[in-house]
């Protein structure tokens, strides 16, 4: 629940609210970007992502490095990305 | 693979090994306490200990937010989920928690509807799509996840949905932190602070703990060299004559935290009086309950919560633990009566958990750096 999980936002989603469609290893879902505020997210950004919410933006480095340690991990990191698959946020 | 190369440089770690060797005077001993599960993860997982001289001790703080969740909250949670108008929702960390009588998984297995979701929007999702069921989230989790219970709270508000409330048992960091100092068998020296829970919070609120106690602070990134990093920070300080706080992380971290999540958790929420928390019991104004104006939100407000206080089993020593004052295996049922597969303590249930992690990576002993190597 703790682990932040870097993802690439690859769009905003239209007509909805503070949506955006993000990818982590290949995976695509929907997380929420309004606690950035006005840090004014794009498409290309990357970002850690904490239970559905996109919670600081980084740098593809920081990205990288956190996958790394992440996969690392094993089965604690297994557990979050299939349930990062079965979210299915609206 | 490069920039990964940069965290992992085993020459790198060996010579901040070194230097943190410099650092240490003769005879001295030095204990820092990792706040944050997720720090105990790395220092097991790269067995990290190993890098440091036998002066360093790392002990292991609360930060784990199942960790801390008292037996009689699992309970109370229990109560509402078995109601038959009632769908659970609960991150999967919560799953195995044992409360006074067994776990969500075993109130699944008897027929309670408790369902495991990645995120609060999830358990959203399932409220829009089940408009004739009553759907809770069991909210738990520090300032990293509090800012997502509060955002989900604000747009069921925004839907005007009326089928969604939350089991609030988020907790504070710095309470926890101040109770462990005040603490009469706490010997610190200093503590590696919270990542992730300071990308919120940021580094201001820490500063009591320099100011007030005297004990540095260095916020730390989750890599090995991170750590070990801030290892060498904490005993520049202390060399120095110094105790401030510190942000090693800063490529994550802001020095001023993240306001919109701040502001946020204080639209929907408010602290209470005082909570208990596994293992350490009652710590005044050290968690949030829902703000009135959401009382429509709050499942303690809708449904009769028994608010039972359950001790904490006799053989547990999660307590000791928490606060750092015993390792993991040197509590009397580590690894024989209690195991990940069945915890009697909470802290062998997450990941984060201090005795889980020890017990998945099986650190025994304290090797020399030569024979280790940081993978």
């Amino acid at each position: 629940m703790c682990l932040g999980i870097p993802g690439e936002i690859v769009e905003l989603i239209p007509g909805q609210t503070d949506l955006a469609t993000v990818d982590v290893v290949g995976v695509r879902r929907a997380i929420h970007i309004g606690l950035l505020g006005d840090q004014g997210v794009r498409p290309g950004d990357w970002v850690l992502v904490h239970v559905g919410f996109a919670m600081s933006k980084i740098d593809e480095a920081e990205a990288a490095a956190t996958l790394a340690l992440l996969t690392g991990l094993g089965q604690a990191y297994t557990d979050e990305l299939e349930a990062l698959a079965e979210s299915d946020i609206t | 693979m490069r920039f990964v190369d940069e965290y992992r440089d085993a020459e790198k770690a060996k010579r901040l090994a070194s230097q943190i060797r410099e650092l240490c005077e003769p005879g001295r001993k030095y204990t820092f306490m990792e706040v944050c599960g997720g720090h105990t993860h790395t220092i097991y997982k790269h067995g990290l200990e190993d890098y440091l001289p036998e002066a360093v001790t790392l002990v292991h703080g609360p930060g784990c937010p199942v960790c801390v969740i008292p037996m009689g909250r699992v309970d109370d949670a229990m109560a509402i989920a078995r109601r038959p108008e009632v769908i659970m929702t609960s991150f999967g960390d919560m799953m195995r928690v044992p409360g006074g009588k067994g776990s969500f998984l075993d109130a699944k297995a008897a027929g309670a509807d408790i369902r495991m979701v990645y995120s609060p929007l999830d358990a959203l999702k399932i409220a829009r799509t089940n408009p004739d069921r009553m759907v809770v989230f069991m909210g738990i989790g520090f300032e990293t996840t509090a800012p997502s219970t509060a955002m989900t709270v604000l747009r069921a508000a925004a839907e005007g949905l009326t089928n969604f409330s939350v089991f609030c048992n988020h907790v504070t960091i710095i309470p926890a932190i101040k109770a462990i100092l005040d603490s009469p068998d706490q010997r610190l020296d200093g503590f590696i602070g919270p990542g992730h829970v300071s990308t919120v919070i940021g580094c201001r609120p820490y500063e009591f703990i320099a100011g007030t106690y005297g004990k540095p602070l260095v916020c730390a990134g989750f890599e090995p060299l991170d750590i070990l990093q801030s290892i060498h920070m904490l005993l520049r300080q202390l060399a120095d004559g110094r105790a401030e706080v510190e942000n090693q992380y800063t490529r994550v971290v802001p020095w001023d935290g993240n306001r919109r999540a701040l502001e946020v958790i204080s639209q929907v929420m408010e602290l209470r009086p005082y909570f208990e928390w596994r293992g350490l019991g009652f710590i005044s104004r050290s968690a949030l309950r829902m703000r009135e104006a959401y009382a429509a939100y709050d499942a303690e407000a809708r449904f009769d919560v028994p608010g039972v206080r359950v001790a904490d089993p006799l053989a547990c020593q999660c307590g000791e633990v928490l606060k750092g004052v015993l390792k993991p295996w040197e509590c009397k049922v580590f690894g024989t009566a209690c195991t990940p597969e069945t915890p009697i303590g909470t802290c062998m249930v997450s990941s984060e958990g201090a005795c889980a992690a020890y017990y998945n990576f099986g650190r025994f002993t304290r090797r020399r750096l030569e024979e280790t190597s940081l993978t």
